[in-house]
Parts: structure tokens; sequence; C-alpha cells
């Protein structure tokens, strides 16, 4: 290991703030586009089930009535 | 039609695409984590200071291999784009909307830790220089491509506009490559290139390379599962979207 203390490793020579902002704010972002994706998709989901969970109760109230009549919503 | 021909065009297919995709994201995740470890422990850990820089340098571990990917994701927008264009595959569009976010992550990460960078070594957070300028203009085209997508309802004609506007901006990418050797420029030269040796130390050369490997593989897990969504959302009107999503209930 290069450093000889942890406070030295958080110091960086004086550009603590640099490194650390750098290395802060890409690990910001390349954990919240995971995580956005997986929020999104998971939405997505849910509401694709339920549309399609809708069209299929939508049909079998179709079948259900007469031919002539539809139940008007 | 010989058959080679009609196998390639099987695996386009958004449906075919779709499990061989979620099958390899995993993967690319263990991957990013592993190089990602890898690389950070030997930028971070190993790697000696920079004689001329001190410890600032290290920033070099993520703002290469951030500004590497910020143009090669661009390359690879472009060239879905222009097979979406050639072949009108439904694939393409989605894969080059699929890599633009990530694109315009990796431009702005760049441009961040250059900031950071810059300020400890040049006095400044950012100049109008050749180098930093046409990443600026790299972002904008990330942004401007996923807005025009965006602004546009019928998918097939978002992909036709953005695939022409991503080959247009093609032109960017050589600027910037080339652009510390064209103009004299603050930034300095690359460190590492195809035509001689790196002018770094080897555990250096090391700790970037697995960094860059790193974002590789972070950028293709993203990009598959980003992909992965913009396949269910416009292919929801077919069979297999409806047989994926009901069966499992």
């Amino acid at each position: 290991m290069y450093w000889n203390s942890f406070s030295d490793f958080l110091a960086m020579g004086n550009h603590g703030v640099y490194v650390w902002g750098s290395v802060g704010v890409t690990a910001l972002l390349m954990l919240l586009e995971p995580i956005l994706l997986i929020q999104g998709r998971k939405s997505l989901i849910a509401r694709l089930r339920r549309q399609f969970r809708a069209e299929k109760s939508d049909r079998s109230a179709d079948r259900g009535t007469s031919s002539n009549t539809r139940s008007g919503n | 039609m010989n058959n080679r021909l009609i196998n390639w065009f099987k695996y386009a297919s958004p449906q075919s695409f779709y499990p061989i995709a979620g099958k390899m994201i995993p993967w690319f995740w263990a991957l990013a984590a592993v190089f990602g470890v890898a690389g950070l422990y030997i930028g971070f850990g190993v790697a000696p200071t920079d004689a001329q820089q001190g410890e600032g340098y290290r920033i070099i571990f993520l703002h290469v291999p951030a500004a590497w990917m910020s143009m090669f994701i661009y390359l690879v927008m472009a060239f879905w784009a222009a097979l979406g264009l050639a072949f009108n595959t439904r694939l393409s569009g989605m894969m080059a909307s699929a890599l633009a976010p990530t694109g315009a992550v990796f431009a702005f990460l760049a441009l961040w830790t250059g900031a950071l960078w810059g300020k400890p070594m040049w006095g400044a957070w950012w100049v109008w220089d050749a180098r930093l300028t046409s990443e600026l203009i790299l972002l904008f085209l990330y942004i401007g491509f996923i807005a025009l997508q965006s602004a546009i309802d019928d998918p097939r004609r978002a992909d036709k506009a953005g695939a022409i506007l991503a080959l247009v901006g093609v032109v960017n990418i050589p600027i910037i490559y080339f652009s510390v050797k064209w103009w004299n420029t603050l930034h300095q030269g690359s460190s590492v290139s195809l035509t001689k040796s790196p002018s770094m130390a080897m555990t250096m050369l090391w700790g970037m390379l697995l960094c860059a490997l790193a974002f590789w593989m972070y950028s293709i897990a993203v990009a598959l599962m980003r992909a992965r969504s913009i396949m269910l959302e416009r292919e929801r009107h077919t069979e297999w979207v409806r047989a994926l999503l009901t069966d499992k209930e």
C-alpha cells in the first residue's frame, strides 16, 4: 500500500477536494443511473401489466354480453 | 437470401434479443465490479505519486476512462443509427436511444473531473480551449439527440431524425481526439496512444486501463438494461411482450 496513514489518503497531498469531488460525483452518477433504470423498468412493467389486464377484462366483458348491446362506460 | 443472412437478422429482432440481453446483464455488472475494484485499488492504493502533479493527478483514473467512453459510445451510437437508416431494423434505433443517456453521463463526467483537475493544475476550472470546447459540444450533441427523439411521438420517425443528427455529429469525434495535436491547447497530449509507447509509469497505466475496462462493462450493462425497457415500451402492442408480462402472474 502506498499511503502512510488514512488521513494522508484523504488529504491527497492537499488536492483532496478535487480528487474526492471527482470520485464522489462519478460514483453518484454511476449509482444513480442503474437505480433510475431499475425503477423505471419496474413502473413500466406494472403499467403494461395493468393495461393488459384491463384489455383482457374488456374482452371477456364483451363476450359476456350479447353481440348487439355493449355496456357503456 | 442465403441462410446466414436470415440468421443474422433473427438476432436483430427485439423478441430474440430481449432474453439474451437479460442473461448477459449480470455478467457485465460482475465484470464491471471486478475491473472497477482492481483499477481503483491500483489507482488509489498502489500507483506512485506524480513527479509534477503530486496526488492531484489521480483524477486521471476517472477522467480518461470517462472521456474515452463518452467518445466511444458516440461512435457506437452513430453506428447503430447508420444501421437503422440502412436496413430499417427496429433494434438499431432502440440501441442508439439506449446508449445516448449513458454517453451524456460520461461526457458530463469527463468535463466535471476535468474541471476539478484543471483548477489545481492550471488555476482555472474552465478555459475555451479546443479539447474542452469540443468535449462540451459532444455533451450538447448527446442532449440534442435525446431532446430531438423525445420531441417526436412516432418512434420510427424519432429514430430517423436522431440517426441523422448522430451521423452529422460524428465529425466532432476526430476533432476531440486530435484537438491536442491540431491546436495549441492547455490540455496535455494523450498519455496513451496507438502509435507510441505510453508516457506513464506501468502501475498508472494499469490502473487507468482497468478503470477504462470497468467503465466499458458498466456502459454495456446499463445500455442493455435501458434497451430492454425501450423494447418493452415500444413493442407493447406485440404478442411476445403480452405473453412475457401476462404469463408470470
